[in-house]
């Protein structure tokens, strides 16, 4: 019909700084605004750049975990938006936030993005609050818990013969044995697997509930070249959606991660790094299988979410973590995923690269 | 680089109530979403991403509950994105959609807002006590008046202004079957006899409670090329915000505001709004916001605004006209509120605006704000294609 090319030539992105807090089971003595801004100040003199000198700002954060309305509005007093800044909020995993920021640049509105994401699960029941999370109406009522949740996923899985409770315990001990080299870990090296919590899941199989904040800066083009060494650039971004009702749903797969993976051109070549949002051990497993990581693919050597869990910055802390990677050299192309929503009812794949050595 | 041009080829709300207890909060969004597709004669296949905004999850008692709302949107499979930014987020929740559709990220999108405000009460969902912190006075009333306080010292506007307002957009909410507020036996003087909430605000001086959504679809060329009605093509949207309490703070007219449009009317080449605008739909929660916003969107100069409407230049026949649909003042599903002004404009340049049609609306503002008047998100729609 005509020979402009289906897919245009976008706008070459990169993350050029990550940061993120010590996550810690409690922080009682720092109010959000505390916890986040030694993050921003971090990524901010990685690059040397200003507030000001920030062309749009995105943040994820969670009003729920909070406990009160408009809780993102004191975080961006943290932030310094005077003189008046162009912003945006997602109330979702920071993750998307990033996402929002990534179209923003491909738009040429803005050159450089920062983006940041805080949670503090400690001060309420985080089991009883991810409830409110569900149908309202018909299932919310019942109060299925987040870990119950996971353990009927968990559970389906072993039905299926995709794992069992050993290879379960091997991913919780390897996830928190890699942690060791990681000094913001909340639960690292050697942790007893515990007792069950929700059968068949052992605390060891869950991730530890904590406080933390996170904060990338993207930049675009020759601008990411300035500001660092070796840029991490993003190659693809997706996501998706399932259906929330979890009786439609196949447990023990995660058709939205694979979709996700696909438009972010993840099978197009083999990554050498995969850091996987999967909060709890048998969502590895569901993971691994949708993305087809082979035992080739280094897999969460920060130790993921089941050495720190942030709720609202876990995922934009795997796609900082994969950065991260890129920057020093230890990977050349990575793959970082976020989740969102009862068993991994929401999906984010990105793919970074960084220019050949 | 060029940005794709972004047109509204869909648009669909639900007719707004207090209390819409015969569906559930899927079955209000999915009524607004499928107008938007019957009004773009389009299936839920044809949308690549939903991008969905509302004000705080503690309006309804669920937390995201975009998550939940995936299958009743046809979103499953797809993108799907939750926008929060206060007030303002309506208006946000567009921009972000439009973002996609500029980017080439997606060729379709929807987006939707919505509030279901009989499920919860929003005003004491504003009101959660914190520790250690400044508890906020109930409602955002309290918050508002001494700004609105402040302006009238300043302008030296007559105390009746507010009440003309609140008059005008009453009466305009006559002529848009989608408005909460019906008041067909409103007189000035039952709005100037209504009792005082927050001095200087009476009670018909302000927003109701209401249940509704509204939803947008968004296209590229292409996408406006086979749309069966006249598109409506964004000639500039902005977002701006600045933090809620500091020293040289300008409550009454916040510099975030100011910058943003400015931000607008340069990417639309719009040099004197007065002149270069037709109409606008602003958020006027609070009537006396009307002429407050006049001058922070530079309609009039500092001081001024309240001459407008006390000469009538923003009735629905004036010269330009303001909250045609009846705005905030007559129907607030708050994270709806701000897409229902950036909808209602798109409607005035497709001419689809029916009984409160401004006849040959060219260029229609469609503004939000949010959060301590800190917030603040617009755009700019024309009946033409940008740059053509």
């Amino acid at each position: 019909m005509c020979d402009i090319p289906l897919v245009p030539v976008m706008r070459d992105i990169a993350l050029v700084a990550f940061a993120q807090t010590d996550h810690r089971r409690t922080s009682d003595e720092h109010s959000e605004v505390e916890m986040l801004m030694p993050v921003l100040h971090d990524v901010l003199a990685q690059t040397g750049l200003k507030t000001a000198d920030i062309g749009f700002t995105c943040s994820g954060s969670s009003d729920y975990l909070a406990g009160r309305a408009f809780s993102f509005t004191l975080a961006l007093d943290g932030v310094g938006a005077w003189p008046p800044i162009p912003e945006s909020h997602v109330e979702m995993d920071g993750a998307w936030a990033l996402y929002e920021a990534w179209t923003k640049l491909l738009t040429g509105d803005a050159d450089t993005a920062l983006v940041y994401a805080y949670g503090k699960s400690s001060p309420g029941s985080v089991r009883d609050v991810l409830t409110r999370q569900l149908d309202p109406y018909y299932v919310a009522p019942l109060w299925p818990d987040s870990i119950a949740l996971a353990a009927l996923q968990a559970q389906a899985l072993i039905d299926a013969g995709h794992t069992d409770e050993p290879a379960l315990a091997g991913v919780a001990a390897r996830s928190r044995r890699d942690a060791v080299g990681n000094s913001h870990a909340q639960l690292r090296g050697s942790v007893p697997h515990g007792d069950y919590l929700v059968r068949p899941l052992r605390t060891g199989d869950c991730p530890p509930i904590g406080d933390g904040a996170a904060a990338v800066i993207l930049a675009a083009g020759d601008r990411a070249r300035e500001l660092c060494e070796r840029p991490a650039w993003i190659r693809g971004i997706d996501h998706r959606i399932e259906a929330h009702a979890l009786g439609v749903r196949d447990l023990t797969d995660s058709p939205s991660t694979r979709l996700a993976a696909e438009k972010a051109g993840a099978f197009e070549r083999l990554v050498d790094t995969a850091e996987l949002h999967a909060p709890f051990t048998s969502q590895e497993v569901v993971l691994r299988k949708a993305l087809r990581l082979d035992d080739s693919v280094r897999v969460n050597p920060s130790g993921g979410a089941l050495a720190a869990n942030p709720i609202m910055a876990a995922g934009l802390i795997r796609i900082g973590e994969a950065a991260a990677r890129i920057h020093r050299g230890e990977s050349d192309r990575a793959l970082a995923h976020a989740t969102s929503g009862p068993c991994l009812q929401q999906n984010l794949v990105a793919v970074l690269e960084g220019d050949p050595r | 680089m060029t940005k794709e041009p972004v047109a509204v080829v869909g648009i669909g709300q639900t007719r707004h109530v207090a209390a819409r207890r015969d569906v559930s909060i899927a079955g209000l969004v999915r009524e607004a979403a499928r107008r938007a597709l019957d009004d773009a004669e389009l299936t839920w296949a044809d949308v690549d991403a939903v991008v969905i905004g509302k004000a705080p999850d503690f309006f309804e008692g669920v937390m995201m509950p975009e998550l939940y709302l995936a299958d009743a949107l046809g979103a499953v499979g797809k993108p799907m994105l939750r926008v929060h930014t206060a007030g303002s987020v309506g208006g946000s929740t567009a921009l972000v959609a439009a973002g996609l559709v500029a980017a080439r990220v997606h060729g379709t999108v929807l987006t939707l807002a919505f509030e279901k405000q009989s499920e919860s009460n929003a005003m004491w969902g504003l009101s959660l006590p914190i520790p250690f912190q400044q508890p906020l006075l109930a409602g955002a009333g309290g918050f508002f008046a001494p700004h609105v306080r402040a302006y009238m010292r300043r302008s030296g506007a007559p105390d009746t202004v507010g009440s003309l307002v609140a008059y005008k957009d009453r009466r305009n909410a006559l002529k848009n079957p989608y408005a909460h507020l019906h008041e067909h036996d409103i007189t000035l003087e039952k709005v100037q006899a209504s009792p005082m909430l927050w001095d200087p605000i009476r009670y018909s001086e302000t927003c109701p409670s209401s249940d509704g959504a509204c939803a947008m679809i968004l296209t590229d060329r292409a996408g406006a090329a086979r749309a069966p009605r006249p598109p409506a093509w964004m000639h500039g949207g902005a977002m701006r915000s600045e933090p809620t309490l500091f020293a040289g703070k300008d409550a009454v007219s916040p510099q975030a505001g100011k910058d943003c449009a400015a931000d607008v009317y340069r990417q639309a080449g719009i040099a004197d709004p007065r002149r270069d605008i037709d109409a606008v739909e602003m958020y006027v929660p609070f009537s006396w916001y009307e002429p407050m916003w006049l001058e922070n969107l530079g309609f009039a100069a500092e001081g001024e605004g309240w001459k407008l409407t006390e000469s009538g230049v923003t009735e629905l026949d004036g010269d330009l006209p303001v909250n045609m649909s009846g705005g905030v003042l007559s129907t607030n599903p708050i994270g709806a509120s701000g897409m229902i002004r950036f909808a209602e404009a798109a409607l005035q340049v497709r001419g689809l605006a029916g009984e409160h049609q401004v006849d040959g609306a060219r260029r229609v503002l469609g503004h939000a704000y949010g959060g301590g008047s800190q917030f603040f998100s617009m755009w700019l729609v024309g009946s033409r294609p940008p740059d053509s």
